[in-house]
């Protein structure tokens, strides 16, 4: 089998890079995943979009993403439902510290023309009157952050990119990726060989193992992240509530089911993605002291997810002078579902060499060999 | 009844005709119609549905029950109120 460019990985940002490509003009696309369709991180999300962040990039990727997500499918000619709700994100401020950060913040997302605003705490309780009032200071709030469907949204960009004519090659692992005098000749898969001179790596959680199978070295880690969600109910809050701090995000999704998650302090590096009483635990306690009613719901669902931590929480997009042909788009620490629409542009700009969307340089892998990089990511549960 | 309307999952209200869809249009192993169509993923976790759909996939490829796998289980067993544990790990 010959191929213009192999990309590893059948997530949501595997599915926007083939499709971008595709629309673009390439032919003989095709994507591996060892498993199914969203098997990995993408179908393990909490399907939140925020363009609440603290730096630039990640502002921007977010903020035109959401403007695709308002129309994506029309744009994908999609016929089912995404399930787009743009009901916002409110984020609890619950330190004096997190009061002051959060009016920086909110300043650079209106100088990038996000709609996000400081809103006190009574009227914070106007948006979700059910929150415990004792339990936050102020909170941040941007009406166009929302949430979508991760199983139907990566579907949008899978049947698109089908009828442009990717090729997809499920319960595939990719075993080797062989590199001679500097440049890919060809990708090997656990069923068959694949001819190719170029490379995308999307493999989520995996991202660090493909880059090593072509001796690329990536600086991330994958990190079990868990979540759950209950059983659902008649619509109860519009917005997701977030706290950093004290590290929770919870929604209600268009179903009626509330989805929750908070980080495990300490968590390995690794690829576990059990289920742990640790979390349950810690979870049940968090959101029964900040939303008490959604206390009395049964949970009925657990599961884990990797994030693929890059060092600055900004993803790693782009090609890399390590090897020619091998293009990244991993590193998104926990949020490669909400940018995905821009990673998909930008690296289909970067492969075909056109101009980019946006500026790439805080985003390229090179960054990090600069000494003096200041910018973090902080806002991450 | 037509075959189309006989209700599969009663949580999320998937019909036999919905399932026949998916299959036809290339979905063809349960990890993927859970997704698609949410099917197992409502409030009795696919204890109900579970079988029926592994027989309808193992029909549709011609294979034997038993050699078209489940849905990966996962907690919990049965719902429990978030309240009841918060409370319960404050015990301990």
């Amino acid at each position: 089998m010959k191929s213009e460019i192999v990309i590893v990985g059948a997530g949501i940002s595997g599915t926007a890079i083939a499709y971008n490509l595709a629309i673009r003009g390439m032919k003989d696309i095709v994507v591996v995943d060892q498993g199914y369709l969203t098997a990995g991180s993408t179908g393990r999300c909490g399907a939140g979009v925020r363009q609440q962040w603290q730096t630039m990039a990640n502002c921007t990727m977010a903020k035109k993403s959401i403007e695709f997500f308002e129309h994506a499918a029309e744009t994908l000619h999609y016929d089912e439902d995404i399930e787009f709700k743009q009901e916002g994100y409110l984020i609890l401020a619950c330190t004096a510290a997190e009061v002051e950060q959060f009016q920086k913040n909110v300043a650079l997302q209106n100088s990038l023309g996000i709609p996000s605003k400081v809103v006190s705490k009574e009227e914070a309780l106007k948006i979700v009157p059910h929150l415990n009032p004792d339990a936050f200071i102020s909170a941040t709030y941007c009406r166009t952050d929302g949430h979508l469907n991760p199983f139907k949204m990566t579907d949008a960009y899978y049947q698109a990119g089908k009828k442009l004519g990717v090729t997809y090659l499920f319960g595939e692992r990719v075993e080797r990726i062989d590199v001679e005098q500097g440049r890919i000749q060809r990708v090997v898969t656990d069923k068959r060989t694949i001819e190719t001179a170029r490379v995308v790596d999307a493999a989520g959680g995996y991202a660090k193992e493909v880059g090593e199978l072509a001796g690329v070295r990536i600086p991330v880690y994958a990190e079990r992240h868990e979540i759950l969600v209950t059983e659902p109910i008649e619509k109860m809050q519009g917005p997701m509530v977030m706290s950093f701090s004290q590290n929770l995000y919870c929604q209600q999704v268009p179903h009626g089911a509330f989805i929750m998650g908070r980080t495990t302090p300490n968590e390995p590096h690794g690829h576990d993605l059990s289920s742990s009483w640790q979390f349950l635990d810690a979870m049940a306690k968090t959101v029964c002291k900040f939303l008490p009613k959604v206390g009395e719901l049964h949970a009925i669902r657990q599961w884990a997810g990797s994030y693929c931590m890059s060092p600055d929480r900004q993803p790693i997009l782009g090609p890399t002078d390590q090897l020619e042909g091998f293009y990244l788009a991993c590193g998104f620490s926990g949020h490669g579902f909400m940018f995905a629409p821009m990673t998909g542009v930008l690296l289909a700009e970067m492969i075909l060499g056109l101009p980019t969307t946006l500026p790439v340089e805080d985003l390229l892998i090179d960054r990090f060999k600069k000494q003096t990089t200041t910018v973090y990511e902080k806002s991450v549960v | 009844m037509h075959d189309d309307h006989v209700i599969l999952c009663r949580c999320e209200d998937v019909t036999l005709g919905d399932v026949r869809r998916m299959l036809a249009a290339g979905y063809v192993t349960v990890e993927d119609l859970k997704r698609q169509l949410r099917i197992g993923m409502g409030p009795c976790q696919g204890t109900t549905c579970g079988l029926l759909l592994q027989r309808e996939v193992a029909s549709f490829l011609k294979k034997s029950p038993e050699d078209v796998p489940i849905a990966k289980a996962r907690p919990f067993v049965v719902g429990v109120t978030l309240k009841a544990i918060a409370e319960a790990a404050d015990e301990e």
